[in-house]
């Protein structure tokens, strides 16, 4: 009774982080799967969501700003605008460059995030992080509390997925694959690609800020080291390529599959002796590493590929690859 | 303050860590102006060097400048094995994918180094080291050592590329890879050429990072940003320009504390970089990539 209680609360709690992350993924599906848009950052938009959202509705606290005590719908939603925000300069500039460039800038906002908020205690209470976030039914018993919000964040997952899912086969979504895989025609038709990218990358920054914003109220607190810019970053990633860049179903199920990997090898290693322990937390993370290798050499489309309007095979066509990627 | 303090405590630090910028960013620029793609484990592959040095040293005795050569021409080696195993076979696809490989090989040389060394701060040597006192400037025999080792590497490859055969086919292949191959140049030969140059060059700058600061498992993808920030400032594929943008950035950073707080020295590289990419994209020296 007792372990199948146990079972069932980590279900809940693996569920809840699938949802989160399935989210990121969906954001980092606009951006790269649909618009092949490089963002290694995503650490540092998923901060920024957490962050906004845990300062719009917790209560006041000694020597930072805050008190606003907002509902949770107004935090979401600014953690949503604070992210766009904050990816609009840095896509106005670097979406005009080769696709590399965008990857630099990305690390750079990201690492750039962390120092703020180790820093201004004002704003962030630095590396003790932000407290009693509200969770929504957060008062209710630990079972029924988890539960409401695993509710809550396939509520939301299903929300986004729609939309997602809706602007894929809606002209925008067309047209955006079409300015990924050939930006030229899509030039010659009279598309504004630097437009079109900016949207892109604003609207998955919003949803990974969304994303980060789930995270923290879940968790009722947030701190610096929740936001490992390499493991969050990275983990999103291997979950679109895995699951299959370009299918918005991929980026759940990838998101599904990584989790659950990533979340029972960390149950395995805990029970190593503890002189082992620390070693065994990294060889996770050079798995992972290695995965991202394997996925992209032998099945670069994905466990579920993208669904191909026309003959392109997704991130595999080196011969037929646009001139800005070629060149 | 006077003009000898503000040299002292500002100009010297931001050269000496300009050089060692300098160092990575000249092996990113060349990668980035022959195999067309951002090297993103670059700083992780200084790290692994600087910790290659530790080792050395535990396990022989011997001094860190014993070490140097070594430990270049191991990481050398290591790159262009790195090169073989994980980048090879992206060739022939779109150039972005060999830069999201490449941030994986960054995690796991990261993993690696922390899984023998740990995760714990070392350094080469304990003790402090008293700066000599050349006519007001106080200089360490280290930094010294780090700004003439730099520009020994540098002048010896502006060398190598301008004056032997396979330097001017690595020239060719920046410039027009096509009519380079056209005109027979092997391909296979250049990319060894370039992984060798711009490892050991890679190995230098996180050895002499680990002689003028410490070592830690994260120091090199710290270093990361500010090495494309010096090879994007001075203008892609041009060697000169990514040790003057090295050094600029090094400088800057340095004297940024006179107007920020010490904390967000990091963010500048960052802000140069934004700035290069919006007013001048090209670089100072007119870089060809874009």
């Amino acid at each position: 009774m007792e372990l199948a209680l146990g079972l069932a609360n980590y279900a809940l709690f693996m569920g809840v982080f699938i949802g989160i992350y399935a989210i990121l993924a969906l954001g980092l599906n606009i951006q790269w799967g649909y618009s092949g848009l490089f963002n290694a950052g995503i650490a540092g938009f998923f901060a920024v969501g957490a962050y906004t959202s845990a300062i719009l509705t917790s209560p006041e606290a000694a020597g930072r700003i805050g008190g606003f005590e907002l509902p949770t719908v107004v935090g979401w939603l600014g953690a949503m605008v604070a992210a766009a925000l904050i990816a609009w300069p840095i896509g106005k500039v670097c979406l005009r460059f080769r696709s590399d460039y965008l990857a630099i800038a990305s690390i750079g906002i990201a690492e750039i995030i962390r120092l703020v908020i180790k820093s201004e205690d004002a704003l962030t209470n630095g590396s003790k992080g932000i407290n009693n976030i509200p969770r929504p039914f957060g008062d209710l018993p630990y079972v029924q509390s988890q539960m409401a919000y695993l509710a809550i964040v396939l509520v939301v997952l299903a929300v986004v997925y729609f939309a997602v899912e809706r602007q894929y086969n809606a002209p925008w979504g067309r047209m955006m694959r079409a300015v990924r895989d050939n930006e030229t025609a899509a030039t010659a038709m009279g598309k504004d690609i630097a437009f079109r990218r900016l949207q892109a990358f604003i609207f998955g920054a919003a949803l990974m800020g969304l994303g980060g914003a789930l995270f923290a109220h879940f968790n009722r607190s947030i701190t610096p080291e929740a936001i490992d810019p390499m493991v969050a970053t990275f983990l999103v990633w291997i979950m679109l390529i895995l699951g299959g860049s370009g299918n918005n179903r991929g980026a759940i199920l990838g998101a599904a599959v990584v989790w659950i990997i990533w979340s029972v090898s960390e149950i395995a290693t805990d029970r190593l002796p503890h002189e082992y322990a620390v070693q065994a937390k990294y060889i996770r993370v050079f798995l992972i590493g290695l995965m991202l290798q394997l996925v992209l050499r032998y099945r670069p489309e994905g466990i579920l590929p993208e669904p191909l309007g026309g003959t392109r095979q997704p991130t595999r066509s080196g011969d037929q690859a646009t001139p800005r990627q070629s060149r | 303050m006077t003009l000898i303090d503000f040299l002292n405590f500002y100009i010297v630090p931001g050269v000496v860590l300009g050089s060692i910028y300098a160092l990575g960013a000249v092996g990113i620029t060349l990668v980035f102006a022959i195999l067309r793609y951002a090297h993103l484990a670059h700083g992780d592959l200084a790290t692994l060097g600087a910790f290659l040095a530790l080792a050395m040293i535990h396990l022989f005795g011997v001094s860190i400048w014993v070490t140097l050569p070594f430990v270049i021409l191991m990481v050398a080696a290591i790159s262009v094995g790195i090169d073989r195993v994980c980048y090879e076979a992206f060739r022939d696809r779109p150039k972005i994918i060999t830069v999201m490989a490449s941030l994986g090989v960054a995690l796991m040389i990261r993993a690696v180094v922390q899984v023998v060394w740990g995760v714990d701060t070392e350094t080469y040597s304990r003790g402090l080291v008293r700066p000599e006192d050349y006519f007001g400037l106080r200089l360490r025999d280290r930094e010294i050592y780090t700004v003439l080792a730099m520009i020994v590497l540098v002048v010896a490859l502006q060398l190598f590329l301008s004056r032997s055969k396979w330097g001017k086919a690595m020239r060719a292949m920046s410039d027009n890879p096509n009519l380079a191959l056209l005109s027979g140049i092997d391909n296979r030969k250049v990319v060894m050429l370039t992984w060798i140059i711009s490892g050991g060059l890679c190995a230098a700058a996180g050895i002499f990072l680990g002689l003028n600061t410490e070592l830690k498992p994260m120091m090199g993808w710290s270093m990361l940003l500010p090495m494309f920030a010096a090879a994007i400032l001075g203008g892609v594929g041009r060697v000169e320009g990514a040790v003057l943008g090295g050094l600029i950035v090094g400088i800057v950073e340095e004297l940024s504390v006179l107007v920020l707080p010490s904390e967000y020295k990091a963010a500048m590289a960052f802000a140069i970089l934004l700035v290069m990419l919006l007013v001048r994209p090209t670089g100072l020296l007119r870089g060809k990539v874009l």
